[in-house]
This record gives structure tokens, sequence and C-alpha cells, in this order.
């Protein structure tokens, strides 16, 4: 019986030691007052909080200012809303001399316009621990203390800094330059829309890779083959993929009236949407909705190399007698074109991207280099109205070939204004205006 | 030697040559690779969707935040599956028509951004063998964009060299991405010969 007491007391005893000690590990590490140095001190009030300027709201900028002797040293920006605190940023080297708290796409109410924020720097020698880090944004501490210690190092804590509120503003006066252009730019456009209306012949060039569709489509029928349209990796915000839209309008026109068919592999379904949309179009326009199928306008998915691996796999066993790659390549690119040239189609590319380019180049029969895909659309209806726009294009590009002239000519005349000479300028007549 | 005993180094090795197998000719192997690759980015790309879009920006701001500004977005979304029912997909365009013209919208001021940092760029400010070719190519290449005249005798030359220089930079370019993609080649053998087959070290 007795030793049956003594085994019981002896686990109740062990139960709650291990108790205490979990009890312990939960509560955050308080500081070790004995471990502050001679080393320590007095930070003051170092933050210098501002509202981002001429953002759409949600950010606050925090400044700081310390002797350079501590540029080497970590700091930890702690932000307070009432009794809420959360960590804005640790083990940042305190030459960074600045942080920004803002929101981002994971959580967009980080920073909330209008609300009061308090900031506090915690300066420390080497970087913050996840238990300090605990332990700074838990409801017990009372950041009004100069120093904390872990016993490791000693931790100096700013006076805290605020209120500061955040709020989003109407105009950025910094793009100001961005918005006289825009409207020098529609001039022009408006002006050669009225020179087109009121019938003025404009002329568009001859763009080789063009020309080609038609035989490409042409040949396909003749060998009974489907034309495979990769739209890239681009999302239907991307001017290439709306310009590789564009294109895909006059393409399923061609194939509709060759009574062919038309494969579009899509890596985004809103791409995917729309091109289904652009192809029914260009079918009815063609007079013939009857043949339009949209399940030929399919859904791959949206990992690159999925899509690459998808796209492959289709284009081998379709066999189709002529791709045509429209659109936003990256990595993807050589793989499709490789792939579309293995199969022996007619390929005819296009892109903006300046690194994808070459290998376009190397591998299809016929690439359209960057303007030209916009300019495509264009070409392919010939439209008076659309000419207009074309000409309009070109009057900037002898503008800027003026321009970066002129900043040549100042600059070996040792001027060195550039572009600021412009801004001078440009200030000036905003200012008489 | 040391066979790797991990089944994930196993699993994406064999994976590894199953879509290198793709190099000989279509086959089975290569066709099993692609559908999970397909399927299994597919189902990753759902659950990124629902957690970081439907979870993140629609149900919290609306259940927890009672941010009823998100009712917007969130009725444009639905419209888009309008296209399962005949009579209604038409309703569909005006989401498309909204993102399509928005994105087109908001890349404007950005470009203009960029254009404007090209051309002073493009600037330099002494006179030098380097300097004077940016700016020749830089000139010659933008000619070669004229769209609305004839590339003959004065600008057919110009346009020439410019698209000279296009191709002289594709070149460089060309060569430049080849030998990312090696070493990316080099890493997957080097996974297979190291961290699978344990040949080497």
């Amino acid at each position: 019986m007795k030793k049956n007491l003594v085994l019981l007391l002896i686990s109740l005893l062990f139960i709650m030691l291990n108790a205490f000690g979990q009890d312990r590990a939960a509560e955050p590490m308080l500081p070790d007052s004995n471990a502050i140095t001679s080393e320590t001190v007095y930070l003051g009030n170092i933050l210098i909080l501002s509202d981002i300027p001429n953002d759409g709201g949600g950010g606050i900028e925090i400044d700081w200012e310390l002797n350079d002797s501590l540029n080497n040293y970590y700091i930890t920006i702690v932000r307070r809303e009432g009794r809420t605190k959360k960590i804005v940023a640790s083990d940042l080297l305190a030459s960074s001399k600045q942080v920004r708290d803002v929101n981002s796409d994971e959580d967009m109410s980080n920073v909330k316009d209008g609300t009061e924020y308090f900031y506090t720097a915690i300066l420390s020698k080497y970087a913050v621990s996840q238990q300090i880090l605990d332990y700074l944004v838990c409801d017990s501490i009372d950041l009004n203390t100069r120093t904390i210690a872990d016993g490791y190092q000693v931790y100096l804590i700013s006076d805290e800094s605020g209120p500061v509120k955040a709020k989003a503003s109407w105009f950025n006066p910094e793009r100001l330059t961005v918005f006289v252009s825009a409207i020098i730019i529609s001039f022009i456009f408006l002006l050669y829309l009225q020179f087109a209306r009121n019938g003025k012949k404009l002329y568009i060039r001859k763009i080789n890779g063009l020309d080609a569709v038609e035989e490409a489509v042409g040949r396909s029928t003749e060998m009974g083959k489907p034309i495979m349209y990769i739209l890239g990796i681009g999302y239907v915000t991307d001017i290439p993929t709306i310009a590789g839209l564009t294109i895909l309008g006059r393409v399923a026109k061609k194939v509709a009236e060759y009574k062919t068919k038309i494969l579009v592999p899509s890596y985004d379904p809103v791409v995917m949407t729309t091109a289904q949309e652009v192809v029914k179009e260009a079918f009815t326009e063609a007079g013939r909705p009857d043949i339009y199928n949209k399940n030929d306008i399919m859904y791959i998915t949206q990992d690159q190399f999925g899509y690459a691996a998808g796209v492959d796999g289709m284009m081998i066993r379709e066999k189709p007698g002529a791709v045509f790659l429209q659109g936003l390549f990256f990595a993807e690119s050589l793989i499709l074109a490789e792939t579309g040239h293995s199969i022996g189609a007619i390929q005819i590319a296009g892109t903006t991207e300046t690194a994808q380019l070459p290998f376009f180049v190397a591998a299809c029969d016929y690439t359209l280099i960057g303007e030209e895909m916009m300019a495509a659309s264009v070409y392919l209806q010939k439209d008076p109205l659309m000419l207009g726009s074309i000409a309009a294009e070109d009057i900037m590009k002898v503008i800027i070939i003026i321009i970066i002239i002129i900043g040549f000519i100042l600059g070996i005349l040792g001027i060195g204004l550039h572009i600021e000479f412009f801004n001078k300028i440009f200030n000036l007549l905003i200012e008489i205006l | 030697m040391a066979i790797s005993t991990n089944i994930w180094i196993w699993i994406a090795a064999l994976l590894t040559l199953a879509i290198y197998s793709f190099l000989y000719k279509d086959n089975p192997f290569y066709k099993f690779a692609e559908y999970l690759l397909v399927g299994i980015s597919i189902g990753y790309g759902v659950s990124i969707y629902w957690h970081n879009t439907i979870i993140t920006k629609v149900y919290n701001p609306l259940v927890h935040e009672k941010d009823f500004l998100v009712i917007i977005p969130l009725i444009l979304g639905l419209l888009m599956f309008s296209r399962f029912f005949k009579s209604y997909s038409h309703l569909s365009r005006m989401p498309i028509a909204f993102i399509v013209g928005a994105g087109t919208g908001l890349s404007i001021p950005s470009s203009f951004e960029f254009l404007f940092k090209q051309v002073q760029g493009t600037m330099p400010a002494s006179l030098d063998v380097g300097n004077l070719i940016i700016i020749v190519g830089v000139i010659t290449t933008l000619v070669y964009f004229f769209f609305s005249m004839e590339h003959k005798g004065f600008v057919g030359k110009v346009s020439r060299i410019g698209i000279t220089f296009i191709m002289i930079a594709f070149g460089a370019a060309f060569g430049y991405t080849i030998m990312a993609r090696i070493s990316l080649l080099i890493g997957r053998i080097q996974f297979l010969l190291s961290d699978w087959l344990g040949i080497i070290k």
C-alpha cells in the first residue's frame, strides 16, 4: 500500500514538473537585467514617419537617423495600432536608413488608410531571434523601457514615434510629363485619323511574315492538317497577347474561308475565353459559324513548362501544317518552336520579348519582330482609319529620333543637360501656362 | 557509387528521364509525364487561386472586414460563369471587356515611362566610338520600324543598317541565353549523376 502511495506521489510530482516546464516554455522570454552592459546608450526618437507620397494609399515610409558608427547594427521595426503590435521589418542593416510598411497581395489590409499607427525601432548588434520577435509583440512588454537583453545581447529600444496615418493621393505630380506626353500623342493620333477620314492615301510597307499567312493556311488545308495558334503565356492584359488575339481574328477568318480546323491551346482561362470569342466572331464574319467548335480552343495549364509539355505533345499527335506563335513567350519559346520545326510545319512567330526573338528567328520560317506584330492587324485588314494610327506612330518615332539627336549634340557640346534640360524646359512651359 | 534510397529522388529522376525521352520521339513514358505535369499543375493552380484569390481577396474582406466594395469585382467574376448558359453567355463579355480595357489603359503610363528611360539612356554624355554606335544603332533600328513609307532609296539603306544591328543584338542574346540553358541542363545531369546514381560527388 505504502509502495503504491509513494509511486502515486512520484507520478504526481513528475506531472506537475512537466506541466510547470511547459508553462515556462509558453511564456515569452524575459530580459536578463544582468546582461545590460555599459555599452547601453539612449536611442531617443530616431524614427521619421510619413505617408508615402503620390501612392494609392496603404503605405507608410519609415526613415531613421543614426550615427554612422551604428551602420553595421541590425534594426527591427515594431508597429503598434491600439494594443495590437506587429513586426514590420527585422534584421535590416541600420545603414539601409529606410523601410516601407505597405500592403501586399497577400495582406491587402496590412496598413489601413486613416488609422493611427505608432512605430518603435529596436537596435541590436546581431540578428534578432524568433523568441525576441515574439516577445516584442506580446501584450505584456512595455516598449517604453530603453533596453532589453536575453543574455546573448542587449537590444536598444527607441522612443515610440507617431501617430502617422496613410492616405491615398488623387494625383501623382511626378507623372505630369507622362500625362502631357499622352495628350500630345493622342493629338497626333487624332490628327492622322482625321487625315484618313478625309481620304488621304496612307501606305503600309510589306511585312513578309504576314504575306505568308494565306500560304500557311492554304498549305495546311491542302495537306488536310489543322492549324495551331499558340498565344504564349501572357495574360489578356499584356499588349503582345492582345496583338496576338487580333492576329488570331484574321487567321481564323482565313481558316473559316478554307474550311479547315484551328487549334488554340491556352495558358490562361481568360485568354482562352477571349480567344473563343475572337474565333467565333471570325467564323461568323466568314459566313461559316456552323464549323466553329469551341472545344478546339482549349485550356492547358497555367504552369509554364506544363504548358510547354502539353502543347508539344499536342503538336506531335495532331501534326498541324502551320504553327502560329503570336504573343508573350519566355523560356518555353524554343521548346515550342523546335517541336514545330521537327514536325515540318510552316511557322510564323511574333513577340515583343527581345530575349526570345533570336530563338524564333532561328527556328521559325517567318518572325514578326516587336512592333511588326502590333502593325500586323492593320496590315491584314488595311482599314484606312487604322492605317492612320500607323502613320501617327511613325511621326512619334521621328520626334523621338529628333530628341535623341538634340540630346546627343547637347551632351557632346559639354552642356551635359540631357533629359534634365528637357525637364527644365517642360517645367518652365508649365509655369508659363 | 551510392544509388539514392530516397523514393522522391527516384520519382524525380524517372520523371526527368521520361520527359527527356521526347528527344527520341513521342512515347508512353513522355505522355505519362506530360499528363502528370499538366494535371498536377492545374490542381496546384486551383488551390493557389482558392487561397490567394477567393479567400484572401473575396471571403476575408467581405466577411471579416465588411468591405462591400469587393462585391463589384465579385459580380464581374461571376459573370464569367454565364458562358455555361447559352442564352446568357453574352454577359461574359463584360468582365473580359473590363479586363482588356483596364489592362491596356494601365499599361500606357508605364510604357511611356519606359520609353522616356530608353530615350534618356540613349543620350550619351561624351563622343566616343561606343556612344556613336549606340546612337547610330538606335536611330537606324527606329527607321527599320517605319511602316508608313516604302523601304527604298535612303530609307531602305538606313533600315538595312537597322536590321543588321537587330540581328547582331539577337546573335548576342542567343549565345547568352543558350549559355543559361546549358547551365540548366548541367544542373539536371548533376542531379541524375550525383543525387540519384551517386556516380559523381
